[in-house]
């Protein structure tokens, strides 16, 4: 094995990649909610595991970054550790867990309970960024239909919501219109943290690596979450309280704590959870 | 007595082949003109060119809209010919597999060209849906139900009502009983018959089924090689055919 | 209110050999309205090929045929279509409607399709058919199953829905009895009275007295 941390450029990729994911990411920056195409690279590691938001930070990270991963809100899961092992290893950069002291913030599954600033960088991993994927299997006509904002069909999919379940029972990527325009998928977060989406004063970037595309929302920018007049979205968790730390504001997780079923509520953002219990 | 679709001189050829041959046909608001002719005569063609799913390669297609403008189809911007596609007008396919979404209820298929043109209150979406349900002769017992549990006969009227809930003004329909028993046939052939006259609906029908012809269409259109032969009101043509062809046509029709 | 000028009629096979035949020439008559005309001769001299091209039915390649002053040859189809609709009844000798329509419905076709509500249409259509003698048990059912006299009846009822300015009548009386026939021959001197012009081929003598101002024998047409 040769000896590698020099045989890289920094954070991995090449320059000409990187300059390739930033002209998609400027180009999504300009058209929010609008799915840019890009030419995804192998990553080494599989796909699922987030290799469209690897290339989305590694064309943003600098030197001077301090470098957060989190996985269903936590940083210390597998997905978060080896990617942030990863960055580590390729760029040097300083990581942490501290959602605040954080320039760029790479996330599966969550948004962090704590408000975002304009100086930080919300990177989302997105398996699938198509939101009319599942009502219309053919990509040539998706595309047309969010050129031409042809919409309807996503309300579809939240009639027959209500009609099987009572309620929009959509829990996670529950689909948004960003700037009063593209309905965008905002990757698989829970609907609760779609709130936090709108009007963030962070620029979020979306990386989906096996679909190749890259789309964003930039900092300030409207972002609704769907719904009907008669049922209007709720922004749903758990009612119940933290029992680690007391929250009963944050999104929790429920967790099986022995063989006989006894199961336990927690804060989902470890990060958070550590900074009220203390 | 208005127009409401005018086509000129329409040119459709693929490869060597005319599939359309100069055809002009012209729709009066509540008439149903019937295209006949055998598979292979260029019906089907003809029907696509004029509702926009196929482009001609010669030919002039004007339409009149809701708002008593001429519209020129073929240079109609996309996004207006699509519009038009789940307002104004509805297309009724052979196989209700090509105009249903089997993976989504009875329900959200009514339903999803209201969404389309904007209705956001989930009660009065479904209050319509069950109203078009039953107007199609569906018990409202089977909203919820997926199309693909229905039988063909019912997934037919199903794709009917999904495609009149926004009244639209002109149907193209491509063999609406094609696939159907018999004993449905008849049941949505009046089905389709009532709605026409309740709605005052302009429809183009294409069947190779002249029985189905006779009982549908004011005006009959018959057509072979790409060309039209013969056209005429439905019961002319039928008892008395001028041209060669529509003899042995209507010659040709086994009774029982 | 119908004049009939020089009309013939061919008809061509192209299929067969030797497939044209010449069934009518130099067809001229005119029938009044409030007036009962009748279409004589024997079988086969063109009575009803006559009536049909009135109707439009066939196609008349020569002459003229005038319905309330209007050319019927000069109109396009769908102009013909809003024609029969407005002013001219037909009861053909054959009933051919689709199946499973109920009887009643198909008694309220004509009026519904000249925007008459679905309540009077529906009392327009009951009160025929109870004048007709046909049994309200059947009114739900569709007439194709019904016996010879009964669908007669049906197709009456759908003629005779309407005022119309034209009435033209195959043969309605065929195969009804005593009292059904007097009925209809009471419904028939009703439309004269209305001022409806009938023309109508009735082999029955008692009927053509009882109803018909004139006879045309249409044998003087006949090309052979």
């Amino acid at each position: 094995m040769s000896n590698s941390e020099e045989d890289f450029n920094f954070a991995y990729l090449d320059e000409q990649t990187k300059r390739m994911i930033r002209r998609a990411l400027i180009k999504a920056i300009c058209i929010p909610g609008y799915q840019v195409p890009f030419a995804s690279r192998e990553m080494p590691m599989p796909y699922g595991w987030g290799t469209g938001g690897v290339q989305v930070t590694a064309a943003c990270l600098q030197e001077t970054d301090v470098l957060k991963v989190i996985d269903q809100g936590s940083d210390d899961t597998t997905n978060a550790v080896s990617i942030r092992k990863f960055f580590e290893r390729v760029t040097g950069v300083k990581t942490t867990e501290n959602t605040g002291k954080a320039s760029v913030i790479q996330t599966r599954h969550r948004i962090p309970e704590q408000v975002l600033s304009e100086d930080q960088i919300l990177v989302y991993q997105v398996p699938i960024p198509e939101p009319l994927r599942f009502l219309e299997p053919r990509e040539t006509e998706t595309r047309v239909m969010h050129a031409l904002e042809e919409y309807g069909l996503m309300h579809v999919k939240l009639y027959e919501d209500i009609s099987i379940n009572g309620e929009i029972s959509t829990a996670y990527a529950y689909p948004v219109k960003v700037n009063d325009r593209y309905i965008m998928d905002p990757s698989p977060t829970p609907k609760f943290d779609n709130p936090k989406m709108n009007f963030c004063s962070a620029i979020q970037l979306f990386g989906a690596g096996r679909e190749q595309r890259i789309y964003a929302v930039p900092p300030y920018t409207k972002v609704i979450s769907l719904d009907f007049e008669d049922y209007p979205f709720e922004a749903s968790r758990a009612e119940k309280t933290c029992e680690i730390c007391g929250a009963t504001n944050t999104y929790l997780d429920e967790v099986v704590i022995d063989d006989k079923g006894t199961r336990m509520f927690s804060c989902s953002d470890s990060d958070y959870c550590n900074s009220q219990k203390s | 007595m208005e127009q409401i679709l005018k086509a000129k001189a329409i040119n459709k050829k693929f490869g060597d082949v005319y599939a359309c041959n100069n055809l002009s046909i012209e729709l009066y608001t509540g008439e149903v003109v019937g295209i006949v002719g055998e598979s292979g005569s260029g019906k089907s063609t003809l029907l696509n060119c004029l509702s926009g799913s196929l482009v001609p390669d010669g030919g002039n297609i004007t339409y009149l809209d809701r708002d008593n403008n001429w519209l020129d189809l073929l240079s109609l911007p996309e996004p207006r010919k699509r519009n038009l596609l789940r307002t104004e007008w509805a297309f009724v396919h052979q196989n209700p597999r090509d105009g249903l979404r089997m993976a989504v209820s009875a329900g959200g298929n009514i339903g999803e060209r209201l969404m389309a043109i904007g209705y956001r209150n989930y009660s009065q979406i479904r209050a319509e849906a069950t109203e078009w349900i039953e107007k199609v002769e569906i018990d409202a017992i089977r909203l919820d139900d997926k199309p693909s549990i229905f039988s063909g006969g019912m997934q037919q009227r199903l794709q009917i009502a999904k495609n009149l809930i926004t009244k639209p003004r002109l149907i193209f329909m491509d063999e609406p009983t094609g696939g159907l028993d018999v004993s449905v046939q008849a049941r949505l052939l009046d089905l389709i018959r009532s709605l026409v006259r309740e709605l005052g609906l302009s429809v183009i029908i294409v069947t190779h089924d002249l029985a189905v012809a006779r009982f549908m269409a004011n005006r009959l259109i018959v057509m072979k090689n790409g060309k039209i032969v013969e056209t005429g009101l439905t019961d002319q043509v039928l008892d008395d055919p001028q041209h060669s062809y529509t003899q042995l046509l209507v010659s040709s029709i086994l009774k029982v | 209110m119908l004049e009939v000028k020089n009309v013939a009629k061919s008809f061509n096979l192209k299929n067969l050999d030797k497939g044209k035949f010449s069934v009518i020439r130099d067809a001229c008559f005119n029938v009044n309205s409030g007036e009962c005309v009748a279409l004589i001769g024997n079988s086969g001299c063109g009575k009803s090929t006559l009536m049909r091209m009135i109707y439009g039915n066939y196609v008349c390649a020569e002459g003229e045929i005038y319905i309330d002053k209007e050319n019927i040859l000069d109109l396009k189809a769908i102009e013909m279509s809003i024609l029969r609709k407005q002013k001219m009844g037909y009861v053909s000798q054959f009933l051919r409607v689709l199946p499973r329509v109920s009887t009643i419905d198909l008694v309220m076709e004509p009026l519904l399709d000249q925007f008459e509500s679905r309540a009077r249409a529906k009392d327009i259509a009951e009160t025929l058919l109870s004048r007709l003698n046909l049994s309200s048990q059947l009114w739900h059912l569709s007439p194709l199953t019904f016996s010879g006299g009964e669908q007669q009846r049906v197709n009456i009822a759908i003629g005779f829905s309407k005022d119309y300015k034209l009435l033209l009548l195959d043969e309605p009386t065929a195969s009804l009895d005593r009292e059904n026939k007097k009925i209809v021959m009471d419904m028939i001197s009703e439309k004269k009275e209305k001022g409806s012009a009938i023309l109508g081929i009735f082999h029955d003598k008692e009927v053509r007295d009882k109803v018909c101002d004139r006879e045309i024998d249409v044998s003087n047409f006949s090309a052979s």
